[in-house]
């Protein structure tokens, strides 16, 4: 394994710390420039996975907390693949995701939104990409629900996914969303990307060719880690 | 017209939100789902070195307690060896030690802790060595992209004086929001790291 560092981040795709329009970042933002480090062994190492890790049913949210029926909602396939920035695969890495029931409700002891929890939903699973960095899962999609930011702001049907990588510094947590979803503009988190096209990269689009007959629709979402320099002439981490 | 690069960009970050706990640690928002979740053992039962605890309190710019936070940890095991391929010594890391984990604040009091084993240096870029740390990844809600910084160790003064990275940090008086206290003189180290996201000792936050 050659030991290769990544791409510098280009932080003007991603929302900035502070952004005043979702309230909440205004005193958890770091007000001081980062400091800027070239990586060492600490970074361009990062965790691996395997199927040891996860459950046969861990990719299903229609069936893997089902009690005594399936969760009510419009089935849902969401399928992409991880890619890195030079568009190779990303494979084997861990895809985790979780989300609100269709009522928009979360199961969590901190949620008191008014909609019902649906005692057959969870609102999470995790999978591994195979060797191409494709990855998919089963669910229902998300309702919309209202959150305490304006007066009146509610949440775009979104689900949460969090994502590996090879190297630490890959690590990111984002949130896919659905292509036509009004609330979309609305959106004080969404609003945050100042990059409109990157913007645009959360929007998942409905794959009807990806949808399964008289079962279930097909969302795909594509997700671009940093990429990885390959060694034309080594930067040496260790030195001489 | 020069040819085209053609490179993929990056995929935005989005804020882990109030509810992480759902998809990363479900026991935490109330329920059973997964066989096992992952993040809870960061060591493993067969780790060489000494065991160590470290005990904190993430606060926001109003010095209040974040209660929702999930904190990520990545380290080398005691003899400086990651749990990773592009380590060229992983093979030789314990069996069991992931050398990753995470852990969350107490949603009451905003207390986190990491149960570990004290890693070991680990050579930095130009052969210079860099004191024994844990690489922190950080994210709650209002953190709009996770918060990457380092938690070194009160006790290891020397090594700590010639850590390269530490040295970076313009200022010397913010040097020290990067280094955890030692509470306690005998049996197992238990240290005291606090992070501030933001007012006087704002943590140091890394572009990495």
């Amino acid at each position: 394994m050659t030991t290769t560092e990544f791409f510098q981040r280009d932080r003007t795709l991603h929302p900035p710390a502070l952004t005043p329009g979702y309230k909440t970042s205004v005193k958890r933002s770091p007000q001081h420039a980062l400091l800027s480090l070239q990586t060492s062994m600490s970074e361009i190492t990062g965790p691996r996975f395997g199927h040891g890790d996860i459950g046969p049913l861990d990719n299903d949210l229609i069936l893997n907390f089902a009690k005594d029926g399936e969760p009510v909602g419009e089935r849902i396939i969401v399928h992409g693949r991880v890619l890195d920035e030079s568009g190779r695969p990303v494979p084997g890495t861990l895809v985790e995701f979780w989300q609100a029931n269709a009522g928009g409700r979360y199961r969590h002891r901190k949620d008191t939104y008014l909609a019902p929890i649906d005692p057959n939903f969870g609102g999470c699973g995790r999978t591994l990409t195979d060797a191409e960095g494709y990855y998919h899962f089963r669910t229902v999609k998300p309702g919309a629900y209202p959150w305490r930011n304006w007066v009146n702001n509610w949440r775009p049907a979104h689900i949460h996914f969090s994502i590996f990588g090879t190297g630490f510094v890959q690590r990111l947590i984002t949130q896919m969303y659905f292509e036509g979803d009004p609330l979309i503009p609305h959106c004080p988190i969404l609003a945050a990307i100042p990059d409109p096209e990157a913007l645009d990269g959360l929007i998942a689009p409905l794959d009807m060719n990806a949808s399964i007959p008289l079962d279930s629709l097909a969302y795909k979402f594509d997700i671009v880690l940093r990429g990885r320099r390959s060694t034309l002439f080594e930067n040496r981490l260790e030195g001489n | 017209m020069p040819q085209t690069l053609n490179y993929l960009r990056e995929t935005a970050s989005q804020t882990a939100g109030p509810y992480v706990h759902i998809g990363l640690a479900p026991g935490a928002a109330g329920f059973e789902i997964f066989e096992t979740e992952l993040g809870g053992d960061i060591a493993g039962p067969n780790a060489a070195g000494e065991r160590i605890r470290v005990e904190g309190t993430v606060f926001d710019g109003t010095g209040a307690p974040v209660k929702d936070v999930l904190i990520e940890v990545w380290q080398a095991n005691a003899a400086g060896i990651h749990a990773s391929p592009e380590d060229p010594r992983h093979a030789e890391v314990e069996d069991g030690f992931r050398g990753w984990g995470r852990v969350i604040s107490d949603f009451d009091t905003g207390a986190f802790t990491i149960e570990t084993v004290r890693p070991g240096p680990v050579m930095g870029r130009n052969g210079r060595m860099m004191a024994p740390h844990l690489s922190l990844w950080i994210v709650a809600r209002g953190i709009n992209i996770g918060l990457s910084t380092r938690m070194y160790f009160g006790d290891e003064e020397e090594a700590n004086a010639a850590d390269p990275v530490l040295n970076l940090v313009e200022n010397p008086a913010r040097r020290p929001t990067l280094i955890a206290t030692r509470k306690n003189s005998d049996g197992a180290p238990v240290y005291r790291f606090d992070i501030r996201l933001q007012g006087d000792a704002e943590t140091v936050f890394f572009d990495v």
